[in-house]
């Protein structure tokens, strides 16, 4: 179990906020807590989902970066136009690697960015002229798309442009659908209403395009909602899927097509892996077309076998087959993969901080590993995600909701973790602290991890990184001591 | 007034969501449950509550509503 007891915990969890103005702390506090596995509603000891305190240095993003980079982004054969100035498009531009098969420039638009560059006079005079002008010239440049998203930048909205308007009537000129997203960054407190208005924006002006229309289905069709191929993240889940006999008719988004997204109303089952970011858009599909859907967990073996089942569990006896016959066939690859790893990593203690589902989905995978979760964390989550994370971190652990830089590095210091996961604005305050450092979003350049293919590159990935010899040589060696051991993991 | 849905949850309870504030919760009681007549108040497991005009048990759930906050939790 965890190295400090709940009293210690409870006690560096003051210790931290000490620091703080009284106003400060009190808000503070109610982000931080010592978990306790029988509790039923996070609610009572951990609030979620609140502005983040002027002044702290927290690590969430915008609307913006909800619903451009992480919902619509990834759609592949669509573009979609940074709506407003320059940067916000070009500084997130093909940073989250969602992987995506086909010729960009041509038919896939992914890793490039379109934008109206606002200028002061589009401020001044309104910028609907202008955008209708980009969507004309990108007609011309760009045939082969099939469609176009506007992702609205905070000018946007202060300026009221109606972008409803130009969107209505370019598609009507075109014949392709064209979607304003009304994501201006200063809605919400994070990234997380952006994904609520891009879901939205999905439900509006693209399910309802191929209603009534034929569609030749089977009774194994599925959906792959909230898998952002992050590294081929997709890729690896969908085998898997395909392999027990399903037939996967869309990907929600990574490497996803806006003709994948109009066919989701016609499948049977749809497969949720973001939760946060995707849930709106299946509750809704449940209540207009009857389409159940099921949250799975596809980090580890351990997990993924129990995913598998789950699904498997909605449909008839040949997919359970098939869902037995796919865990036995990677059975052996995965004791191969744990065999190698898990003597080297036993023992270990991770602390995350992440967003949408990692801080929970990636326990089992560390588990497998002999690793423990020590200390977790979302960026942007909400209540109910703390409901289910409560049950899947030990007791006396750690768990913070939006952790500013300063509790984060503290609180690292002393429960000295033997691995941080986290994104790339914590990644060298660490490694220079001296701890080893993953990061959990974008999976440091490699990837994918979900899946059994992927399983086995995330444990070479947190062997490559714990054991790495560079840790022994954060001190000069004229500097160095009788004991070297006592300083490596020293912040 | 709040648009609300409600559904089914994995034990065959009702589960109560609000989206504009993204809040999901059980129902612990609701004051009709009849095919006739269904609705009324309804109390969430976290102490809010919440009135939904009584009316004919919808056939199918999820079901997107129109409901007045009583008492909100928080």
């Amino acid at each position: 179990m965890s190295a400090l007891t709940r009293e210690e915990t409870e006690a560096l969890i003051q210790e931290v906020l000490e620091v703080y103005p009284e106003k400060a702390r009190k808000d503070r506090e109610k982000h931080l807590m010592v978990n306790d596995q029988s509790i039923e509603q996070s609610k009572k000891c951990i609030t979620s989902n609140r502005k983040s305190l002027p002044g702290v240095m927290t690590i969430r993003g915008c609307a913006y970066a909800g619903s451009k980079g992480v919902v619509w982004g990834p759609i592949k054969d669509m573009i979609h136009i940074s709506h407003g100035p320059v940067g916000c498009g070009q500084y997130s531009r093909a940073g989250r690697r969602n992987y995506y098969v086909g010729t960009t420039g041509i038919n896939t638009f992914g890793t490039m960015n379109f934008t109206s560059d606002f200028q002061e006079k589009d401020i001044v005079f309104g910028g609907d002229k202008k955008l209708a002008k980009v969507m004309t010239e990108i007609e011309g440049l760009f045939p082969l798309n099939k469609g176009i998203s506007i992702q609205s930048e905070c000018p946007i909205g202060l300026i009221g442009d109606d972008i409803e308007a130009v969107a209505k009537k370019t598609a009507a000129e075109t014949g392709k659908p064209v979607v304003p997203v009304r994501c201006e960054g200063f809605r919400g407190v994070s990234q997380s209403l952006g994904h609520h208005i891009a879901n939205d924006a999905i439900r509006d002006w693209v399910l309802p395009r191929r209603e009534g229309k034929a569609f030749e289905g089977t009774p194994y069709d599925v959906a792959v909602i909230g898998d952002y191929n992050i590294g081929g993240d997709a890729w690896s889940s969908r085998i898997l899927l395909e392999e027990m006999g399903l037939r996967v008719i869309a990907q929600w988004s990574g490497d996803g097509t806006i003709a994948e997204m109009e066919k989701t109303p016609y499948v049977k089952l749809n497969l949720i892996h973001c939760y946060r970011s995707m849930n709106y858009i299946a509750r809704h599909m449940e209540e207009k077309y009857s389409i159940p859907w099921i949250e799975y967990n596809f980090f580890g073996p351990t997990k993924v076998a129990e995913s598998l089942r789950a699904i498997a569990a909605h449909f008839d006896d040949k997919i359970k087959a098939g869902a037995e016959r796919v865990i036995a066939k990677y059975q052996a690859m995965m004791d191969e993969v744990i065999a190698k790893y898990k003597p080297r990593l036993q023992g270990k203690r991770v602390m995350l901080y992440v967003g949408g589902l990692r801080p929970r989905h990636v326990i089992g995978a560390y588990e497998d590993l002999g690793m423990e979760v020590v200390g977790t964390g979302y960026e942007f989550g909400h209540g109910d995600d703390y409901d289910r994370t409560i049950k899947d971190m030990g007791n006396a652990t750690l768990i913070y909701d939006d952790v500013t830089g300063f509790e984060f590095e503290e609180f690292v210091k002393r429960v000295k973790p033997d691995l941080v996961g986290s994104g790339i604005k914590e990644k060298f305050i660490f490694q220079k602290m001296g701890v080893p450092f993953r990061q959990m979003h974008s999976w440091d350049y490699s990837g994918p991890y979900h899946g059994y293919d992927g399983f086995a590159i995330f444990a070479r990935d947190m062997d490559m990184t714990i054991n790495n010899p560079c840790w022994s040589k954060m001190q000069a060696p004229w500097l160095k001591k009788a004991e070297p051991e006592a300083e490596k993991k020293a912040a | 007034m709040a648009n609300i849905m409600i559904q089914r949850g994995s034990k065959g309870d009702y589960v109560f969501y609000l989206p504009k504030r993204d809040l999901e919760d059980a129902i612990v009681s609701m004051e009709f449950d009849t095919p006739e007549k269904w609705g009324g108040e309804i109390k969430l497991n976290n102490g809010g509550s919440y009135y939904i005009e009584p009316q004919i048990a919808p056939a199918k759930l999820p079901i997107s509503l129109r409901a007045r906050r009583l008492d909100a939790a928080e």
